[in-house]
């Protein structure tokens, strides 16, 4: 480890010569003060108002009868959350978000894997292939969705040509809720599974190479090798995964905007909090009531990553 | 480097060279090179899911490409032939035509750019103080920041649209670029990096009576480039992919970055006969980045996969 510059040493040396009692801080401590105000004071007060006030912001808006625009709101209190949970849109909301986050953490989880199983050989081309397969991830997802959504046009795209080809019918993945929901998953799992290759493959890279090598001494073989030692030695990395691909698919929201515009069937709670607020209803209030149950969600499974990691980090 | 991930920065990202024909141990050759079943097994267990795996990303967008080129005759037909009849660029003129295409293209790079460079700035400033500036509350100002790092910005999409709007930002460029200028993740990652610089290199300076700002910018900064580097390409791509405060915060086309305007121009092209002049404007929206990422790469993976927390 190298030295870590921080300003702690020369502190101790020169408050000493300062503690007189009416000066606290020499002449220099107090310009740094200064000029740390100045370097970070505009960052910090960007983050204050425009990541930490929306938070209590969303909390008193959630508790107003208040349509976006209006200039009258009421104190409802607690009415929106009544109103939400009460109603056939919390089961079909929270359904279709468990939906969309459990199959597309898992799905890009699990290919992700097994993209990154085939870079980890030593062969030609994985450096660009690495590449090729994180690519999506970087890309606009309205350019990304509208190229599927022509992609899945049931009558003029390609997925219905090469149906035809076998004699089968395009399913009506956009009329269809359930199916333009399999449509979205497919193509969010397609967007981001290249990120969990990258980071799996670097947990392959760092696995202790000499006892993989004696296993195989032993005999074990690849698959045998992979479920015993590469699986279970991989674990952080899964665990690691599964929380920020959670807190994305969370939070997934142009794929969703741009392929069913009116959230037939597609309503996560992200987008619900959306169409509520800025779709026909602008019901601002009830919107906020969903954002706040969403980030309450995104609080516990931050809160549980801390927790884990922490253990994780006495643990080893 | 210490980071957020349990796993360390990958070592192919950092020698891409060296990757394909790393390791000096052959593992366990148990036929003679170019034996058939060597062969078999090199190409079936080791190129054909690469191959595929490439493909299932790039088909798309070359369909994407080639269906940019075609005309609606050619799009509209039960008989689909996969190459365009001709390389003929009418849609890229019909989608530049039927929406102020320019205009957006304009506004994103605007929005991009002066977006990115302030946020970088900030990020430079703000590690700086944090790392190298005597101050009393740095810890907890450390924490504040890692906390924000973990809100998610969707979730404060509805005040903020009412503050902005408030301050009469709606429909304007500034009041795209405003809410997003605070960075917790440029500020995090660079903090990363500056705790790691030998105190040595900084001495000498402090001794010669160089102030803070000439050691930032003519110490600090210059030996991170790599690092600021990094958080320069995220934040870019993160500002140009960016799409639900852009949508929310603009309704007139005058204002729109090019995500928003696709979606103006899905409106008006959304039957059947325009889905060439769509995949032109994707391509438009998707290109700039795509050129970026093949030329960059490698710090925007490093970036990407660190951070953990973008968009």
């Amino acid at each position: 480890m190298t030295r870590q510059l921080t300003d702690r040493p020369r502190a101790a040396v020169e408050t000493k010569p300062a503690a007189t009692p009416r000066r606290r801080w020499s002449p220099r401590a107090r310009r740094d003060f200064f000029v740390f105000l100045a370097l970070a004071l505009p960052n910090l007060l960007l983050i204050a108002v425009f990541t930490y006030l929306p938070l209590f912001n969303n909390i008193y808006y959630s508790t107003l009868d208040w349509t976006l625009g209006s200039a009258s709101a009421t104190v409802v209190g607690l009415d929106n959350y009544v109103t939400f949970f009460t109603s056939t849109d919390a089961t079909k909301v929270l359904g279709t978000t468990a939906v969309f986050t459990l199959i597309t953490v898992g799905g890009s989880m699990l290919l992700g894997l097994l993209v990154a199983l085939a870079l980890n050989s030593k062969i030609r081309g994985t450096t660009f292939a690495r590449s090729a397969v994180f690519a999506p991830y970087v890309l606009s997802g309205v350019g990304v969705g509208l190229v599927w959504l022509f992609i899945f046009d049931p009558g003029y795209g390609v997925l219905a040509w090469l149906l035809r080809g076998i004699g089968q019918q395009s399913p009506q993945w956009i009329n269809d809720p359930q199916l333009s929901l399999v449509m979205v998953i497919i193509v969010y799992v397609w967007k981001n599974l290249g990120y969990c290759a990258v980071v799996y493959l670097a947990g392959l890279q760092s696995l202790p190479q000499d006892v993989m090598e004696a296993a195989s001494l032993d005999g074990a073989n690849g698959f045998r090798r992979f479920l015993s030692m590469s699986l279970p030695l991989l674990s952080p990395t899964t665990f690691f995964l599964l929380i920020t691909t959670m807190l994305s698919s969370l939070q997934a929201f142009d794929l969703i905007r741009i392929m069913t515009p009116l959230g037939n069937g597609t309503s996560t709670l992200i987008y619900e909090a959306y169409l509520q607020a800025f779709g026909a209803f602008n019901r601002a209030g009830y919107s906020a009531a969903i954002s706040v149950v969403l980030f309450a969600i995104l609080l516990i499974i931050t809160l549980l990553q801390l927790r884990f990691v922490e253990r994780k980090v006495h643990y080893s | 480097m210490s980071t957020l991930s349990p796993v360390s920065p990958d070592p192919a990202a950092d020698s891409p060279a060296a990757a394909p024909d790393a390791g000096p141990e052959i593992p366990l050759q148990r036929h003679r090179p170019f034996s058939r079943a060597n062969l078999a097994q090199t190409i079936g267990g080791g190129y054909l899911p690469l191959v595929l795996a490439t493909l299932v990303v790039f088909l798309p967008l070359l369909w994407m490409v080639l269906s940019s080129l075609k005309q609606p005759g050619e799009i509209i037909t039960m008989d689909l032939k996969i190459l365009p009849q001709s390389l003929n660029l009418e849609n890229y003129n019909i989608a530049m035509t039927t929406v102020p295409f320019t205009q957006f293209f304009v506004n994103s790079l605007i929005v991009t750019s002066v977006g990115a460079t302030i946020k970088v700035l900030l990020a430079i400033l703000t590690a700086y103080a944090l790392v190298f500036v005597r101050f009393p509350y740095k810890n907890a100002i450390f924490v504040l920041i890692l906390v924000a790092l973990m809100v998610p910005p969707q979730v404060s999409i509805l005040p903020n649209y009412i503050l902005i709007a408030g301050m009469g930002g709606k429909n304007t460029l500034w009041g795209i670029i405003l809410p997003g200028l605070g960075t917790a993740f440029g500020t995090f990652l660079l903090r990363q990096h500056f705790m790691t610089l030998p105190a040595s290199i900084l001495e000498s300076a402090e001794i010669d009576g160089a102030g803070h700002w000439r050691r930032l910018w003519q110490i600090v900064a210059p030996v991170s480039g790599p690092s600021i580097a990094t958080v320069a390409l995220v934040v870019v791509v993160s500002e140009w992919n960016d799409y639900i405060w852009p949508l929310i915060i603009t309704d007139r086309p005058e204002t729109m970055t090019l995500p928003v305007g696709l979606t103006l121009l899905q409106n008006s092209e959304g039957n059947g006969s325009g889905w060439g002049i769509l995949m032109a404007g994707a391509v438009l929206v998707i290109f700039p980045i795509l050129l970026v990422f093949a030329a960059l790469q490698r710090y925007i993976v490093a970036g990407l996969t660190q951070g953990s927390v973008t968009g």
